[in-house]
């Protein structure tokens, strides 16, 4: 079948997608696109995040079909080429990066995080930032320096100099 | 395989009348984990994303009517204050990015016996709206399990709504799994207190081959509350204690790789009593929500 | 020769900032590609023409094959090929140490997901498809699944002297392989057999199979070359002993087999021995196309080898004042059914089996063996996690026997530097066992949580799940030490080899380094360009693809790549330095005293020096290869086990403290302490990186990881079953570095990945048992073990 949407605000169309696949599979093997992370494949390690009509899912478990016209955001439309956006610069001078597979859905699980709580004039407090990050599972880091990261973020998208 | 995203309930009734093995696909968090591992291979997928009446929820005729696609983030968000004990069932459920896609509707349709709804609906003598061409129909939830992983929807059939009284009195729901976060269900247990018809709503998950109320126990409780609704007064810690003992003795769970029958049985005690005291308290306290 | 479209980046210098020397916060280089999503790992290779690979694996813990039927394979549209065995053209069997492992199922398989047969396609979906469709006829054997029952050893009797009866195999297919199910036994004898002591504590110990759980699946892409060779981007840790594996199983020389590092998403050990790497080359010399292989998630639970399940007894006698006289102990390591690197394992398990203590007599019988489980070989901490749990187990009872303080206990043991280890060897670099636990104590204790009307649910055992608001929670504090060998030991030639190249480029000096060493997200890319910067005095370094074209690194694994690979970088760096500085002082046409290489310039402070590198090299440029080895160590006596095992060992120490659910079973750790002695720390913010990472490992086993194995099949081969910790479970971490030089070492640095994995579990298990006052004896511990059920 033929599948058009709209990744990282760019039309795309593809065809000859099998209806079985996953929205990851064909960003990842169709759309050139292998920025989100192919880690589980059942929704419970979140190293697949993307944006679905601005809210975060598990591309995994997105029939490729469901995202037919709809607005998909991934890890490589956070910033624009050639810059970083605060929370990938955040998580690369808090150390939160290892091995970073698990980086591409944390960042887009954490702009999420950060830009709502920016959005109702706030920055999340830790025991909110571990539930909302609570799906995406990192084997490398202990989680520690991502919790660094988080609030690094969320002070620099607030205005705060850090 | 085909794939059929029918933008009307009625193109969507028709597709499953005309196809009946096809599969339905909400939030896909159970489908697509079949589909991945290659488990599962319909002829027809049937996406109900696009069916605007799905996504909806809306007070009807004294009842929540929650569309059967509304995400369970959107219960927690949304209707937090009119069905509390789902929206506690839904905070616990999987991750954040399965809360925004995963529904009701697919975890009834799934009717794994440790769906994380299940308690909460039960405990709250939900009602299940099914649809076909040949028409409507309500299940009352308890007559909805029919099996593990089977349910009394027919194979024509599709889950439109679920129907929830908004409580009158206190609920609550717990759930007991290995880790701290995304998990599922090892025991859980729903319970709603209903002052107004002085009656008691149990629900039980992942401890028998299918989510089911302990209606001993709650007959039991009724009784003991008849004097108390009134006064308010403190809840004997004995009745309690009787209480998550017939609880846990309604259950008939298995041994598996998740957690022993026995502690099963033993945390369904435990979680039943603290669930009620903490509700007796929320009532005692007078808490608006619970008037 | 064609290479994928995307291709596993180097690690460009631009990308690495202003650099960053020894001792400093460098950047990683592959960083800003990991944030972009533009870092290639082995599942994200990909080339136009390429096939999809996948396995058919044994649904068997032990058959025999009578036969393989890949006709209705064959016929699938969209296949290219289907192979089994036959089709291995090169030898049939692998393995690191010994190699007893079929690259496809021969006649027998021994464990459930052994590899089979083969198919490569157009779409993995149709190589799926197609594999279901090949029918293999087995005899169905009864397997042998527990250690000693497949050595013919008694089983314990709790905690009594009384051995239960001994399992008789009788059946001729109870020897898994022709020489017995023996891999490995491990002696060491130390002092007086018969040893006597006023106070005595004996305990079985059981830890359960623990998943290296790395996120990036299993995956590479084989490419067939047109001399006949194959070039393999693959995500592994040991490009070269992946290769001479390759190499006998294709039956191709080494240079026709060219294997290039794909981007690592995580490895611990579950990398070091082959999953893919043959099959995907088979199927791209076998079909003249492009191979990609990629694990999923299920695949990857059969498709890597484990952490080892031990069953452990111990017994620890001592004065009543405290000090060890003796210990006893014998040791089971379940191998599964091929050896892979029990015997190393077995090694380590022995020859530091009863943790950093000071002990006159010692008794340890570590036993590997195979059985028909799944195959187990390296996971950081290799061997000494297992026995952490057991001997710290012992210390704390022993504690309170004699109704001492846990914490004064150790330390009146402790290890130190000038001790003997069991093995006779010197502790010849600081060892401050005491010191690590002392600073632990020293630090504050977390505040208590609110619990009941002011509770916030995040904190409780459970968390949002809303089973407790306090109730039946009770807090428990545990104190653990460990240590472990840094780099490969007992005699093992374990080297690194690095090509490290000076040059001017547009003007500026260029630093370039290559080496085989597997980056699989610890940072030793980072280290790499620290350490050249360090050397040559040049900001711009860039690290090259790490292939097989430069020698050996040897293992990412045993804590010692930034040692050994470090090591090997520093001297190839000074031999460029000392080619340099010649050249300089002919350049100058006279010696120069003081010489030595900063900010792009030769220097000398003495003699008022400062050229330009790009003054004194022009267009030359300066080029060392060599291989570097740390001081070598000796097999151990294979009666006594006594002999210079070990080159280095590092410690660490843990506190935890936790909040259990007694009545639920359930457990919160509240924080977890940390202090370790890494000797120098070359990168400290990576250095804390690995701490914490092997912190929550050791976590994970202590409260929730495991292989679920029954009758030999796994249980749980998923995320959804198997649990690693989230961000929910892992507490807040404080974390002290002690910096005592070792001076045998590069920079005096110790090895770092693997000796917070070992402390941190026991010292949760120590938490939880003094919350419950429960014995607990096997780890993970289950909400069943705490509530009796």
């Amino acid at each position: 079948m033929r599948l058009s949407c709209t990744v990282n605000g760019m039309p795309q169309q593809v065809d000859d997608v099998w209806e079985g696949e996953s929205l990851l599979y064909v960003l990842r093997e169709r759309m050139g696109l292998p920025g989100s992370k192919n880690a589980c494949e059942q929704g419970e390690c979140g190293s697949c995040t993307v944006y679905l009509d601005g809210v975060p899912v598990c591309a995994c478990l997105v029939a490729a079909g469901q995202a037919q016209g709809r607005e998909v955001g991934t890890v490589e439309g956070l910033a624009p080429a050639g810059e970083l956006h605060p929370v990938q610069q955040a998580f690369l001078e808090a150390g939160a990066v290892q091995c970073g597979f698990c980086t591409p859905g944390l960042l887009v699980a954490t702009d999420d995080l950060v830009t709502r709580s920016r959005a109702e004039g706030r920055k999340p407090a830790d025991a909110e930032i571990r539930e909302a990050l609570a799906g995406n599972l990192c084997r490398c880091t202990g989680y520690e320096k991502i919790l660094d990261a988080v609030r690094l973020a969320a002070d620099r998208m607030a205005g705060d100099p850090r | 395989m085909d794939f059929l995203q029918p933008a009307t309930w009625e193109e969507a009734l028709e597709a499953k009348a005309a196809a009946r093995d096809a599969v339905p696909i909400a939030g896909g968090t159970d489908v697509m984990v079949g589909m991945n591992f290659g488990r599962l291979r319909p002829s027809l997928l049937l996406d109900l994303t696009r069916v605007p009446e799905l996504q909806q929820w809306a007070d009807d005729d004294g009842a929540v009517r929650l569309g059967a696609g509304v995400p369970y983030a959107r219960v927690i968000s949304e209707l937090g204050d009119r069905l509390p004990g789902l929206a506690m069932a839904a905070r616990t459920i999987g991750s954040p990015q399965i809360r925004n896609r995963g529904t009701v509707g697919g975890n009834l349709a799934t009717a794994s016996p440790a769906g994380d709804a299940h308690p909460a609906l039960l405990a709250a003598d939900a009602e299940v709206e099914v649809a076909s061409v040949r028409g409507t129909r309500r299940i009352p939830v308890t007559e909805f399990y029919r099996g593990v992983k089977r349910s009394a929807l027919a194979d024509d059939e599709l889950i439109a709504a679920v129907r929830i009284v908004p409580p009158r009195g206190p609920q609550q729901y717990s759930k007991i799994g290995t880790r701290n976060a995304m998990v599922i269900a090892v025991a859980a247990f729903g319970l709603a207190l209903h002052p107004d018809r002085r009656a008691v709503g149990t629900g039980i998950g992942s401890a028998a081959p299918t989510p089911r109320r302990a209606p001993a126990a709650e007959e039991f409780l009724a009784g003991e509350l008849d004097g108390l609704w009134d006064s308010r007064a403190e809840l004997p810690a004995a009745t309690a204690t009787r209480f998550g003992e017939m609880v846990a003795a309604a259950a008939a769970p298995i041994d598996d790789v998740r957690g022993t029958a026995r502690y099963r049985v033993h945390a369904l005690s435990v979680m039943a009593r603290r669930a009620l005291t903490w509700a007796w308290a929320d009532y005692r306290k007078g808490d608006p929500t619970c008037a | 020769m064609s290479t994928p479209t995307r291709t596993p980046s180097g690690a460009p210098s631009h990308l690495s900032g202003a650099g960053g020397r020894v001792g400093d916060d460098a950047a990683r280089p592959d960083g800003v590609l990991k944030v972009r999503g533009e870092f290639a790992y082995g599942s994200d290779l990909w080339m136009d023409d390429m096939l999809w690979g996948v396995t058919l694996r044994s649904p068997h813990p032990y058959a025999r094959i009578r036969s393989i039927d890949i006709g209705g394979a064959l016929a699938v549209p969209g296949v290219h090929a289907v192979l089994t065995s036959d089709d291995v053209p090169g030898e049939k069997v692998y393995g690191l140490e010994l190699a007893d492992q079929p690259v496809l199922a021969l006649d027998v398989v021994r464990y459930q997901g052994e590899p089979v047969a083969l198919v490569a396609a157009d779409h993995p979906d149709t190589a799926r498809r197609a594999a279901a469709r090949i029918v293999v006829d087995y005899d169905v054997w009864e397997p042998v699944t527990d250690a000693r029952v497949a050595l013919g050893h008694p089983t314990w009797n709790q905690l009594h002297d009384a051995p239960a009866e001994v399992t008789e195999l009788s059946r001729e297919s109870a020897n898994l392989h022709p020489h017995g199910n023996l891999v490995r036994h491990l002696k060491v004898r130390r002092g007086d057999p018969e040893p006597t002591a006023d106070v005595v504590v004996v305990g079985e110990y059981e830890v359960g199979m623990q998943d290296q759980a790395f996120l990036g699946p299993e995956s590479g892409l084989a490419v067939p070359g047109e001399d006949g060779g194959v070039d393999l981007y693959v995500a592994t840790q040991w490009l070269h002993v992946d290769q001479r594996q390759i190499c006998a199983a294709l039956g191709l020389p080494p240079e026709k087999v060219r294997l290039t590092l794909a981007g690592v998403g995580g490895a611990f050990g579950g990398r070091e021995d082959l999953s893919m790497h043959v099959h995907a080359c088979l199927l791209a010399l076998h079909t003249g196309r492009p191979v990609k292989m990629s694990y999923n998630r299920e695949e990857s639970f059969f498709g890597h080898v484990h952490r080892h399940p031990a069953t452990m007894r111990y017994e620890h006698g001592a004065t009543r004042d405290g000090d060890l006289v003796y210990v006893r102990a014998t040791i089971y390591f379940d191998g599964g059914a091929y050896a892979s690197s029990t015997p190393a394992v077995v090694g380590n398990g022995g020859t530091m089996g009863i943790g950093p203590y000071v002990v006159p007599h010692v008794h340890v019988d570590c036993y590997g063996a195979y059985t028909n489980n799944p195959p187990c070989g390296a996971m950081r901490g290799f061997g000494s996690v297992q026995t952490a749990f057991a001997y710290e187990s012992q210390m704390d009872a022993l504690a309170a026997e004699l109704g001492m303080d846990p914490v004064d206990l150790r330390c009146r043991n402790a290890m130190e530097q000038g001790s003997e280890a069991i093995t006779g060897q010197v502790v010849d670099s600081p060892a401050p066992v005491v010191e690590l636990l002392r600073r632990l104590e020293a630090m504050p204790l977390p505040p208590e949580v609110p619990t009941g009307d002011d509770v916030d649910l995040r904190d409780m055992p459970g968390g949002v799940s809303n089973t407790t608001h306090g109730e039946g929670v009770r807090r428990g504090v545990g104190y653990a030490v460990a240590y472990k060998n840094v780099a490969f030991s007992e005699g093992f030639d374990d080297y690194s080899t690095a090509r490290v190249r000076l040059e001017v480029v547009g003007g500026e000096a260029v630093a370039t380094v290559h080496t085989a060493a597997a980056e699989v997200g610890q940072g030793l890319v980072t280290v790499e360009q620290q350490i050249a910067r360090t050397e040559l005095g040049v900001d711009r370094v860039t690290v090259h693809p790490k292939d097989t074209a430069v020698g050996s690194a040897g293992s990412t694994s045993a804590s010692r790549q930034t040692y050994v690979t470090g090591g090997a970088v520093k001297a190839a760096c000074e031999a460029v330095r000392a080619r340099v500085l010649e050249r300089a002082q002919a350049v100058v046409g006279r010696p120069v005293a003081d010489l030595r290489l900063d900010g792009g310039k030769v220097v000398s402070d003495l003699e008022g020096v400062a050229l330009p590198l790009a003054d004194v090299l022009g267009d030359e440029v300066v080029e060392e290869t060599l291989e570097w080895r740390h001081r070598p160590t000796e097999a151990v006596d294979p009666e006594t086990g006594q002999g210079f095992a070990h080159v280095q060992y590092a410690f660490s120490a843990h506190r935890a403290v936790v909040d259990v659910d007694t009545e639920l079973g359930l457990v919160k750790v509240v924080e977890m302490a940390c202090t370790q002695d890494v000797g120098r720390a070359i990168n400290p913010q990576a250095v804390i990186g690995q701490i914490q990472g092997g912190t929550a490992q050791g976590l994970g086993l202590a409260v929730m990881e495991e292989i679920l194995v029954r009758d030999g099949r796994v249980q749980n081969p998923s995320f959804t079953d198997y649990l690693i910790p989230t961000v929910l479970d892992m507490p807040p971490m404080r974390v002290e570095i002690l910096e005592y030089a070792d001076p045998h070492a590069p920079y005096g640095l110790r090895g770092v990945g693997e000796a917070p994995n070992i402390s941190s579990g026991p010292a949760v298990l120590a938490a939880i048992r003094q919350a419950t006052g429960l014995p607990l004896t096997r780890v993970p511990v289950r909400p069943e073990h705490l509530t009796g059920t």
